[in-house]
This record gives C-alpha cells, structure tokens and sequence, in this order.
C-alpha cells in the first residue's frame, strides 16, 4: 500500500442534485478502498433532485477511522461539477493549499432563473477561484462528455482529471476497476473513455 | 439498493449505513421487516426489500409507523425476530403502541431503529428521538460507524431476545448516508418456525407490577450491553479532560484531540449503549477526571444523565467542571462538527486554534458575495407546481383571503416561492386536514375565510383518514385537494396502498382513493392538474359551495416518474417576437412568478428563453403566458 501524500487525505465532491456527484465520491471512495485505505464517503442529500446543492465527503487514511464530516479549511481538494458550487464549498472548506477542480459549465439557481440573483461572469468567477487556491482546474467537463454523447459522464471525466493529478494514491486503472463494480461491461466504454479524457484535459491545464 | 444477502462474509465492502443495518438484521436472522418510507431511513427496507426473496423474509412498506412495529410485534409474539426502522418523526407516530408494548414485553427479538436528522436536512424538525428511550424504559444503542451499524444491529435482536424488550437503535443522517469498509459476517443457516402458543398473553395489566417488570428487564439490559463491550475508553490513564460521546460525535471528537494536538491531554469514553448508562463505568472515568466535555446530537442526553449519576456521587467524587449545553461547548441546536468540538477542546483547555489563517478566511467570505442560494424547487414538469399555481389564482381570484394548510411530502415546497408561498401551515403527517377541520368548524365562531387543505397520496393513508373521518362526522366546512403524483415521491418512489404495488415487487390491493371518499360520503371530483382551466374551474366552484367537506383530486404521475415512463407529451419553445419581456404586463409571471428552471429570464435580451435541456415539456406555462409566447406542441409532430 502507497503512502499516502496527505494523510488524512479529504476530497470534497460537490454539484447540484442530479449531476452525479454522489456516484462519483462512491466510485472514489471504492476504488480508495480496495486498495487497502481507511476511507469513509460521506453523502448529504435530501432534497438532491429538486436543484439543492450536494455535497460529499471522500474521506481516506491509513490509521484511525474517520467520520463523516471534514473539519472546516482543511480539504485537500475540492471537485465541482458546477463552477459556483466551487466556490460556495471555497467558503467552508477552502485554505491556501487547496487544489480545486472544477467544471465550467455554469447551472444557474432558481433566483437567477428568476432574474432576481446575478450569476458571476465566467472570468470573474475564475479569477476569483484562483486567488483563493494552490491550483485551479477549469475543464470543460460537460462539453468533454457532451462529445462521449451523454452530458452524465461530465462526474467521470473530472475523476479522470483528478487522477492526473499527483493527490491520490492509487491511479485511473484503480479508478475503472470501481466503476466495473458499478456498472455492466456493456456500459463501460463511455465510462473508460470519460476517464480517458479527463487524464488529457488535466495534461492541458 | 443492492441486495445484501449475497455478500461474502469475511470479504469487506464498501457499505452505506442503512445498508449496514440491514445485512446486520439478516445476519441476525430476522424473518419480518417493516418501515413507513422517511428520509434518512429509507434505504433500511428499500435494501432488506431488494434482498427479501434471497433471503426468504417478509418486507413490507407500512401505512405507517406505528402499524410498521405493530406488524413487527407480531413477528416476535411469533417466535421470530422482527424490525421496524422509522425517521424520528416515525418514532412519535409509533409511540402510543411502544409505551404499552414495553409493559407486555416481546418474545422473538424485537429491534427499533430510529434515524435522526440533527440540522433538519431532510426533515421538518431536529428531534433527538433517544427520548423514546427514557419515557418507554428501552434499552439504546448508537453506533457511530458503518462497521458499528452491522454489529449493534444483531446485538439489539440478541439482546431484546434476552431480555424480552424491544430494543431501540439510533442511526443519525450523516451516519445513515455515510459509506465506509464493512466486514459481514455469516448468515443464519436454520429458519424458525413460526407458531403462537395460545396460553401465551402479551398485555398490561396488572400495571404497576408489569411497570416494575419493565424496570427489571432494563437494568438487565444494562449489565448485558457492558458485558458486550460496547462502551470503551481511550485515551490517558489520567486525562486532562474526558470527552463523554456518542454516535458519530465520537469520531468528531476524536479527530479534534488531534486537530488542537491534545491527544495526550484529552480522553474518550466512548458510548455505544446511552441507555441505560453504565453507572459503574461513569464513575470510574468521573473519577480520573476533573473536567468533563460532552458530545452528542442534539439533546442533552448524555449530559443530563451523567450529571445526575454524578449528584448521587458527589462527596465520593469531589468538585468537577463540566462542559456541554448548559456552558455553551456544545450547541443546543444543530448537528455537531469536528471543528465545533476542537473549538470547545481549545477553549476548555486554553489553547489557540483557529480553522484557517484569519486573512484567507476574510477573502473566502467575502468571495462568497458572488455566490447565489441555491433555492430548493418543484422538478421540471413538477404537477404540484401547477397545482399550486391554480390554488394561487383561484385564492386570488375569490378574494376571501383563503387559507391553505399545508402537509408532508415534496409539496411541502408550498411554503417556499417554488409553491408560490401559498401554504400557510405545515407540521406532521395528516396535520393538514386536522387543522382543517377545525378551521372548518370556526364558522359558528365568525370566521369566514375559506380553507384548503392539500395532501399527497402517501400521507392520505398514513394519517389523514381519521381527520377526514373527523370532519366527515362533525360537518366540517373545507376543501380537501389530494395532490395525487400516484409515487410516495420525495423519499424515493416507494409504493404506497394507492398504488397496490408493495416493497417486495408483489401485486397487492389498489386501495383506491375515490372509493374512500365515496365510503365517507364525499363528493369528489378528479382533475389533471396541468389542465389549469378545468382545474381553477373545478377549484373555484368548490370553494363557492361551501357546507361540508369535499375532495378534488388533482391526479398527475410525478414529473420523474413520467420522465421514466416515456416522457411528457410536448415540445416546447418561446417565441422571442411574441414575448415582451419586461415590457409585459404580467411583470414575468413566467420566469419571476411560475419559476419553472426550464424557463430562464436573458438578462442580455431583457425575454424569456426555454432551456430545452432542462424543460421536459410538461406544456403548463403555455397556458399562463399572456401574450401566447410560449408554444406548445406535440412532440411527435416536431420529431
């Protein structure tokens, strides 16, 4: 088993009910633990169909067992499936250190919807996540799913990405051996080239 | 859910909580499981219901709570082993039946299982249901891990098996939804047969020698949770100060020693069983202590026990500070966190901590200026959205200041501007029509506004048939509208007796709504809610008759469950030349007041535009759109 770089070693996974986050830190969360980690996913949710935000805990050590909830600044890295999902999460979890990677499709609140809320321009919502990080990654992770043909896979291309990052101890192989836990065969191709691509899209960055 | 019977024993898994307490249940061999759906509970039965048939046991979705546990009970007066797992709402539902089952006593093992919501995520309290506990004399477990969910569960059936009580374990809601390695163990290779012996009577009477039985079997219960081990210490012989913690607060705790690097100052007793508690074992660690912390959620359960063990020992013991509620190191509200609990560790002990470097943390709130609430909503296509728009109007349309009381689903949403704020009352299942009677029954008293109350299918049968039986029988004055989306939605679907379908996949018995209104002697009328003439028509007509208590029922599957089941019929689209954005008179009703998300007000254009990925088509706003901008047509046509 591989030292672990940050231990603990927290991920906030985070989105808008719907985009597949809780599926994304359970993928994580088995593949983690597979490999011989302590690892603990914690999952809030509730109201996730009816445009809540949702958050979860991926949670992993080498010693003692973790519990469900993260002390607050302290996330090694935060991945978004929503950009101003990121930066809300920035406000609770966030420190210089923090790596954040985020998808830069926006999904606008009901009070934007309403046009009674602004939702923040593109750039200043990017420069504003970078000065508050380590390291950002904006990827387009819906217009790379939006290629593989479902806007769904938008969670499994940023795992990909996540994996191109030196954070976790295990790698993109680990990653896909969890989603064939989750998934039939005959749906594996979209997932491993989702995978695929988010190891690219990171590259670039 | 997967079906957990099937696991390997020995072989660890990533499991979810619930998921942990019902493989925990069939390792300990439980014939007859029972629940009411509720949030965070609901994937206990979901998971033993998708493992029924492997298994061979009887699951079933209740009407209610209480029924939930009767059905339970019946199980264990059986000879076999039962379970009833409830949110803590369900635990007052189900409370007359326990605080008499609890004098009769059970005999096959009988297990509680309450899932708390401290902080109310998806729930309309935060009640800490650990009181059933006090007030029915029952013994309690709380587990704090996923690994704690499988083993408390078969020890709850063990121990009620011995003492012949049933026994309570309390899950919470990170806990319940939190996914960490579990190792099942073996499954049980022999079934009991069940059989009633005649000469066997389970009831109270005579009461006070039952009640002191009870007591009995309590302190019982109490010198076998020890002996099970279930409550440990870890830390110093000698510590500074000893945290006294339960459930998932154990592990905040924990982590927060280490946050403020105390951990050789700071200690943990560790309680896995909360009642009754371990006198002996307090008094040792009161006793190797001065200052003692307490974490738990919500109420001061922990704290006021101990605090009364300790006043029965305080010249042995001598002086001690304690920390909790009562000194504001724990919060009387709220769930707890790791951080609260290293902000009480630093301030108990003087030492400085801080989450995060004061500069970053000010520029990290003030980014958060730019971060819009993201307001909770009816789905795309939701039928209840329309429902409420038609009660808005004809409210409006009638003038009298009507009044709507509310009741428990995702129409709950009413009291928020996605239900258009129009709900004025929400507490508890079927709650709605029983304040509804009684507003009904105010016109002697002079009050002339009128009243609607709306209920959906699920809750119309788990608690709302004895209000409208109420009003039935004493000529109530209202309106009830059934909001009908055929799914007990806002927990996940599961079925409800409206549906005849039951937790197993087995065909039950429709129990149809119409033939109840129409056993009580109701006048009823059915409506497709998303047709807003018919049912504003329908809506105001009733409202105008006035004398007793008669039923719409507004009937329209629930947008997802439609989504599923090939899709809504239109295809929609916003005519820019037709709308007048800001320029029309009706102030944006589309995107300010109906607030569909498929609708979306283009701050650049100053007019409305459709979001095809969001809208699913459902054709409602066509109909609210003064200036005929918003087109609807079939989607076969456009195809």
């Amino acid at each position: 088993m591989k030292a672990l770089k940050y231990d603990p070693l927290d991920i906030v996974v985070t989105g808008v009910g719907g985009q597949g986050n809780v599926l994304a830190s359970q993928v994580l969360g088995l593949a983690l633990l597979t490999a011989g980690y302590e690892v603990t996913v914690g999952e809030t949710y509730g109201l996730s169909q009816r445009g809540g935000s949702v958050t979860s805990q991926v949670r992993v050590s080498s010693g003692p067992v973790l519990g469900p909830m993260m002390p607050g600044h302290r996330a090694t890295a935060i991945v978004s499936l929503e950009p101003l999902e990121a930066l809300r999460l920035i406000g609770d979890y966030g420190h210089p250190g923090v790596v954040v990677l985020t998808n830069d499709r926006p999904l606008r609140p009901l009070g934007v919807l309403a046009g009674e809320q602004l939702y923040p321009e593109p750039a200043e919502l990017k420069a504003t996540l970078e000065g508050l990080c380590a390291k950002l990654c904006w990827l387009p992770a819906t217009a790379a799913a939006l290629e593989l043909g479902n806007h769904i896979l938008a969670n499994v291309v940023l795992l990909g990405a996540l994996c191109g990052l030196d954070l976790l101890p295990i790698g993109a192989d680990e990653v896909e051996a969890a989603l064939g836990e989750m998934f039939p065969e005959t749906k594996m191709t979209p997932n491993r080239e989702a995978l695929a691509k988010g190891l690219a899209l990171v590259r670039e960055v | 859910m997967a079906d957990v019977s099937k696991l390997t024993p020995g072989q660890k898994v990533l499991m979810q909580g619930n998921e942990a307490i019902a493989r925990g249940a069939l390792e300990a061999g439980v014939s007859l499981a029972a629940a009411y759906p509720g949030n965070p509970s609901s994937e206990i039965l979901q998971t033993l219901a998708d493992s029924a048939r492997s298994a061979g046991i009887y699951v079933e979705w209740s009407t209610n709570e209480k029924v939930a546990l009767e059905s339970a009970a019946a199980a264990s007066y059986a000879g076999l082993r039962g379970m009833a797992s409830m949110k803590q709402n369900g635990v007052n539902v189900a409370q007359d039946f326990i605080c008499n089952l609890t004098i009769s006593g059970t005999k096959g093992g009988l297990v509680l299982v309450t899932c708390d919501d401290p902080s109310g995520v998806s729930s309309t309290n935060e009640q800490d249901a650990r009181f059933i506990a006090r007030v029915a004399c029952l013994p309690l477990l709380e587990p704090a891990t996923p690994a704690e969910c499988l083993k408390m569960t078969k020890l709850a059936f063990e121990l009620s098996e011995e003492i012949g009580n049933l026994v309570v374990l309390r899950g919470l809601a990170r806990l319940s939804h939190t996914r960490a390695g579990v190792t099942p163990g073996p499954l049980p290779e022999s079934k009991r047969q069940p059989h009633w012996d005649p000469k066997e009577r389970w009831f109270t009477i005579p009461v006070v020698p039952r009640h002191q039985v009870m007591l009995d079997k309590l302190a019982q219960a109490g010198e076998l949770m020890t002996a099970a081990g279930v409550n440990y210490y870890d830390g110093p012989v000698r510590p500074e100060l000893l945290v006294i913690a339960s459930g998932s607060s154990r592990l905040y705790a924990d982590e927060a020693r280490r946050l403020v690097k105390a951990t050789e100052r700071v200690g943990i007793l560790h309680m896995g069983a909360t009642w009754p508690l371990d006198q002996e074992l307090i008094l040792e660690h009161l006793a190797r202590a001065d200052k003692i912390l307490f974490a738990e959620e919500v109420d001061p359960h922990l704290e006021s026990g101990v605090k009364s063990i300790y006043a029965q020992h305080v010249r042995e013991l001598g002086l001690k500070d304690f920390y909790g509620q009562e000194t504001g190191h724990k919060p009387p509200t709220g769930e707890l966190s790791p951080s609260r609990v290293a902000a009480a560790l630093a301030d108990i002990l003087g030492l400085s901590w801080q989450e995060a470097d004061p500069a970053y943390l000010a520029k990290a709130k003030a980014a958060q200026a730019l971060v819009a609430p993201r307001q909770v909503g009816f789905c795309p296509g939701c039928p209840h959205r329309a429902s409420y728009w038609s009660i808005k109007q004809v409210l409006s349309a009638d003038g009298r200041e009507g009044i709507v009381s509310g009741d428990i689903g995702c129409y709950t949403m009413g009291v928020l501007p996605t239900g258009y704020q129009r709900v004025n009352a929400v507490h508890c299942m079927g709650s709605g029509p029983g304040i509804a009677s009684g507003l009904g029954k105010l016109r002697s008293q002079g009050f002339d506004q009128p009243v609607i109350s709306v209920v959906g299918d699920s809750t119309f049968f788990h608690a709302a048939l004895p209000a409208l039986v109420n009003a039935r029988w004493n000529n109530s004055d209202y309106v009830l509208v059934v909001l009908d989306n055929s799914a007990t939605a806002m927990t996940g679907f599961q079925p409800h007796p409206g549906t005849g379908a039951t937790a197993m996949g087995q065909a039950g018995t429709v129990v149809d709504v119409e033939q109840i209104c129409a056993g009580l002697g109701l006048p009823y009328t059915v409506l497709d809610p998303y047709d807003l003439e018919a049912t504003q028509e329908a809506l105001y007509d009733a409202l105008q008759i006035g004398g007793g208590l008669r039923v719409l029922i507004f009937r329209r599957a629930c947008a997802l469950v439609q989504n599923k089941q090939g899709g809504h019929p239109w295809r929609m689209s916003v005519d820019p030349e037709l709308c007048r954005g800001e320029e029309c008179g009706c102030d944006r009703f589309c995107t300010r007041v109906f607030r569909c998300p498929g609708l979306v007000f283009d701050q650049a254009t100053g007019k409305t535009v459709l979001d095809e990925v969001v809208c699913v088509g459902c054709g409602v706003c066509a109909q609210i759109c003064p200036a005929g901008a918003i087109k609807a047509r079939p989607k076969e046509a456009t195809a």
